[in-house]
């Protein structure tokens, strides 16, 4: 028997767990395969839908569903928070004592967050990395009648690169909407020498952060809050008043596969290959979604298109053959919506050997951000898209 | 090459590390060295010989020597303050 293992019920973790249970499916009733899903909470949460708790009117309840009625009748799900993995006994131990053994490993157990890695972030600073931070941030919004508002990136790599640009964006058309804009400052922040790490978007963003009067400020990495002086200060030496405060907090890898050896201290993000997307040299265990450490998007559309590689790496392992057809390979595909503010968006759609050429920001793309957000449990975790 | 080599103190490796991989592996170095600390930045992707420099000048540190070498680059830089 083949005994697969998923590690994570995001995106990445059910999508390549459903696409398994499709193509394996005669092998499991056959009792040859045996599939299982492992997920900390059994609720599947849409996370790009915080933002919108934050910026659009979204509920937090609408952004969630169990993980049960996403995943295929032939998957089990165990509910539970993993250990440790043992590579060379082929388990993985969860926190209850159960363990469960597998010949094919498949780790998509995301990214995590830590604003209380930067002393004062949780009671200066918001974030939209959850839904109860969204609904903080919203409420603060709602209170806010002028002033300072400071929007940064505490470190890199993070969850949905464009999101600080997005928010920033947002936020400017919200203060000129509500007559505010005259009293307020909007200040990015960005870690780099430029507004975003992909080139041509940068260009494409740089432009509209002017047109918006948003003040960017390059290589500036947020060191701490001085909260008495109501200051974010950067490790190059500046510092920025700010009368609210939204930072992205640090991210890093679950802490279990440093624990385990299979992701390096002190990120935690897993080696992965960029195109069979397996970990270091080893053939049975794969990883996709924000935990490798890919010079990608760390977003739920990255996974979307990695989750086939996986599949039909292990498809092909079962098999006994090697992989083959379009998805033998990962080319690096990642496409997802970035909005403008005012009722506008565009699109990024890249790979490894071809950098994103967005088009002009227009309504389409935007609405097109809302309908897949609002579909996206129908088509995305089912792999109908 | 530099006639004298100086005493590094801490070489971050980030061949196949792509931007901004580098130029974060080295503000994270930079966060744990000592003031007087030499590091070194090995990194093949071609932005770093630019942003690399960029950054520590904006960051008042002191940048000793941008060296290229077979397939990637070499960038040495004194912690300053």
């Amino acid at each position: 028997m083949d005994r697969i293992l998923v590690l994570g019920g995001g995106v990445g973790g059910t999508l390549t767990a459903n696409l398994l249970a499709r193509r394996l499916k005669k092998r499991i009733d056959a009792g040859d395969v045996d599939l299982a899903v492992v997920d900390a909470s059994g609720a599947h949460v849409y996370q790009p839908g915080f933002m919108y708790i934050a910026m659009g009117g979204e509920r937090a309840e609408k952004l969630v569903k169990r993980e049960r009625a996403l995943l295929d009748k032939r998957i089990r799900l165990v509910i539970g928070t993993v250990g440790h993995v043992d590579e060379a006994a082929g388990t993985v131990s969860l926190t209850d004592g159960t363990v469960l053994p597998y010949d094919h490993l498949v780790l998509a157990t995301g990214a995590r967050i830590l604003p209380e890695a930067i002393e004062h972030f949780e009671t200066e600073a918001h974030h939209f990395y959850t839904a109860e931070a969204a609904l903080k941030l919203r409420r603060a919004l709602d209170a806010f009648r002028g002033g300072k508002i400071v929007v940064g990136i505490a470190s890199m790599p993070y969850k949905c690169p464009p999101a600080p640009l997005e928010v920033s964006f947002l936020i400017e058309s919200e203060l000129r909407e509500r007559g505010l804009r005259e009293k307020s400052e909007v200040h990015f922040c960005s870690p780099i020498s430029r507004a975003f790490t992909i080139e041509s978007v940068s260009e494409m963003a740089t432009p509209i952060l002017e047109e918006k009067g948003i003040e960017l400020h390059t290589f500036f990495n947020v060191e701490a809050i001085d909260r008495e002086r109501k200051v974010v200060l950067s490790l190059e030496g500046e510092e920025l008043p700010y009368d609210l405060l939204v930072l992205v907090p640090p991210h890093k890898g679950q802490q279990f596969l440093i624990d385990s050896g299979l992701a390096p201290a002190p990120g935690g993000w897993l080696p992965t290959d960029r195109h069979t997307l397996r970990v270091g040299e080893r053939a049975n265990v794969y990883a996709l979604g924000d935990a490798t450490d890919l010079p990608l998007s760390k977003a739920g559309s990255t996974a979307h298109f990695e989750a086939p590689v996986v599949v039909e790496g292990i498809v092909a392992a079962v098999e006994r053959r090697a992989a083959k057809g379009k998805h033998a390979s990962y080319a690096g595909n990642v496409m997802c919506f970035f909005e403008i503010g005012d009722g506008k968006g565009t699109l990024l759609r890249f790979d490894y050997d071809h950098p994103p050429k967005p088009p002009k920001p227009n309504a389409l793309w935007h609405l097109g951000k809302i309908v897949f957000n609002k579909t996206y449990f129908h088509t995305v975790p089912k792999g109908r898209v | 090459m530099l006639e004298t080599e100086p005493t590094i103190n801490r070489t971050i490796d980030a061949r196949g590390s792509f931007c901004p991989g580098p130029l974060m592996e080295l503000i994270r170095g930079i966060r744990e060295a000592q003031v007087g600390d030499v590091l070194a930045v090995l990194s093949s992707d071609k932005g770093s010989k630019v942003d690399i420099p960029k950054w520590i000048e904006k960051a008042g540190h002191r940048l000793i020597a941008v060296e290229a070498l077979e397939g990637y680059d070499r960038i040495l830089v004194e912690k300053a303050r």
